[in-house]
């Protein structure tokens, strides 16, 4: 099986493609340094990615306050780590870091505020 | 009348940092003036990440950039007026803003920084031809209503434009649960970042269709569909190319203009490739005393620089209202030549006694070429680039003993050349 992608390991952008075989890869090309070879390797195996979204909020300045995960997480994972996100709602105030929900899908990654919100 | 040393008009990243700066270097008396409810500015509605990675050296969300001069404002005796209006600069530094708290006032200020940002290029500016059904908004105005207001413009989405907050808009609707149906592209090329074409259009697999745009909206009430066309190198469509996609939501991410009416009234001159005012190496105007920063003086890739050209203007404003300013002033131009399309500061003062960095952007797509500083007919540098793109700012030095080499007559250049 033939992998096609964009390296974005630096803004070149290098087209790369990625040959897989039995769960294996057995070869990288198009790319122009060693990163883009980590990068296209990474990427058939686990990819991952941080999610930024936002949550309700109860008594706050707006409806809603933005929230991150506190890492990246499994590619795979970003739909089921959304629907968990649009599940809680939180109440005003709340500060930058505070975590909205721990381990979110069990990624071991939390969902934490990326703003203040002091309330009415 | 009001008297303040400087007025900041702006509360987003450029006119925080901007008077920061200043009151670092000891001006007294400093106001900023804010439309919005708080300050922080677009960043306020840019939750994604990328924020900070300059200046910070971490990977901050908008808010979280912002708030960390937000908490650096207040703990400073800076005064902040939010939801305040500035309806004229003179040429006096006499501001005039409107509130519901002070109702009408006039501030005489010593020096003036202009930080008002940009606003989208709206569908006007576009003659689109078709209803004015509802659904059809700048992503822009989208990203204030899911990220702030918590509000979903729309089921199924078509983006006109690859801009950053087009591609942005993009994630963040299927996210959320719509259908982005596809990206239109006007130019053969993306103005975004490649990560972001990468990781918001590629990884959810919506299409990216250069060369076209759209010629037509249909519908109503409510958008119901829009026809889309490729368009030949001239830009314009091609007859027979013509395909209808339904969708409930149109989203314009098509450039973005400074908002520079308050400059004009001021009488300052400004650059008409950036539409932004002509400044010298300190960000001060053709207006003694009035200085410009961030999205209002250039359309910037990166908040970081922003953050760093406001503190030269706030360090300019300081020495200008402290007297600082009494070195000889010796003006040249600087020029953009062969692909390079405009030059930020327009002009330098050749007794400046420190370097200068000069911030400029390319007009297409260039692969391993280089870029040449040419000064007095020598080159100063000339470096590799693997790449060139618009999409992203680029910068020189001119170091402090070469600028002390030249004369009124002398020529400063940057190129892209083979």
């Amino acid at each position: 099986m033939k992998k096609d992608m964009t390296c974005v390991a630096c803004p070149l952008g290098c087209q790369i493609t990625v040959e897989i075989e039995n769960d294996e890869v057995t070869a990288v090309t198009g790319n122009t340094c060693k990163r883009g070879d980590a990068y296209a390797r990474t990427e058939v195996t686990n990819p991952v990615r941080s999610i930024h979204s936002t949550v309700k909020i109860n008594g706050g300045e707006h409806p809603v306050v933005p929230c991150k995960t506190s890492g990246p997480i499994p590619k795979g994972a970003i739909f089921d780590v959304m629907k968990e996100i649009n599940n809680v709602t939180v109440d005003a105030p709340v500060k930058i870091g505070q975590v909205f929900i721990e381990n979110v899908c069990g990624t071991g990654v939390d969902i934490v505020a990326t703003n203040n919100d002091n309330g009415k | 009348m009001i008297n303040y040393d400087l007025v900041v008009v702006g509360g987003g990243p450029a006119g925080m940092a901007a008077a920061l700066k200043a009151k670092e270097c000891g001006v007294e008396k400093i106001v900023i003036l804010e439309r919005a409810e708080t300050l922080g500015g677009i960043l306020e509605q840019c939750i994604h990440t990328g924020f900070g990675l300059h200046y910070f050296g971490e990977e901050l969300s908008g808010p979280e950039y912002a708030a960390r001069f937000i908490d650096l404002v207040k703990e400073t005796d800076i005064d902040v007026k939010i939801n305040t209006m500035v309806l004229s600069v003179n040429d006096d530094k006499v501001v005039t803003a409107v509130n519901t708290v002070d109702g009408l006032i006039q501030i005489q200020a010593k020096a003036v920084i202009l930080a008002m940002g940009c606003r989208e290029r709206p569908r006007g500016a576009l003659q689109i031809a078709g209803t004015r059904a509802s659904g059809i908004m700048t992503a822009g105005t989208a990203q204030k209503y899911v990220n702030i207001d918590g509000y979903m413009p729309g089921k199924k989405v078509v983006i006109l434009g690859s801009g950053d907050i087009g591609l942005i808009m993009a994630r963040r609707m299927t996210l959320e649960g719509a259908e982005v149906k596809v990206v239109c592209e006007l130019m053969p090329f993306s103005g975004g970042l490649t990560r972001n074409i990468v990781q918001c259009l590629d990884d959810f697999g919506i299409p990216l269709r250069l060369s076209t745009t759209v010629i037509e909206t249909h519908g109503k009430e409510r958008l119901e569909g829009v026809t889309i066309a490729q368009v030949d190198n001239k830009l314009q469509p091609i007859p027979g190319t013509e395909e209808y996609i339904e969708c409930d939501t149109l989203m314009l991410s098509v450039g973005l203009i400074p908002e520079n009416e308050l400059t004009k009234q001021a009488g300052i001159e400004l650059d008409r490739i950036t539409n932004g005012a002509v400044v010298n190496e300190m960000r001060e105007t053709e207006v003694e005393g009035i200085f410009a920063c961030g999205n209002v003086l250039q359309v910037h890739d990166l908040v970081d620089y922003v953050t760093l050209e406001s503190q030269i203007a706030g360090e300019g404003a300081a020495r200008y209202i402290l007297g600082k300013n009494t070195d000889e002033k010796v003006y040249i131009n600087t020029t953009p030549e062969n692909g390079v399309r405009y030059i930020v500061p327009q002009k330098v003062n050749i007794k400046s006694k420190e370097d200068v960095k000069l911030y400029f952007r390319v007009g297409a797509i260039y692969k391993n070429k280089k870029l040449t500083v040419e000064v007095d007919g020598n080159i100063l540098s000339s470096k590799k680039k693997v790449k060139l793109a618009p999409g992203e700012m680029e910068n020189v030095v001119i170091p402090a003993s070469v600028l002390a080499t030249l004369n009124k007559n002398s020529t400063i250049k940057v190129r892209v050349e083979d």
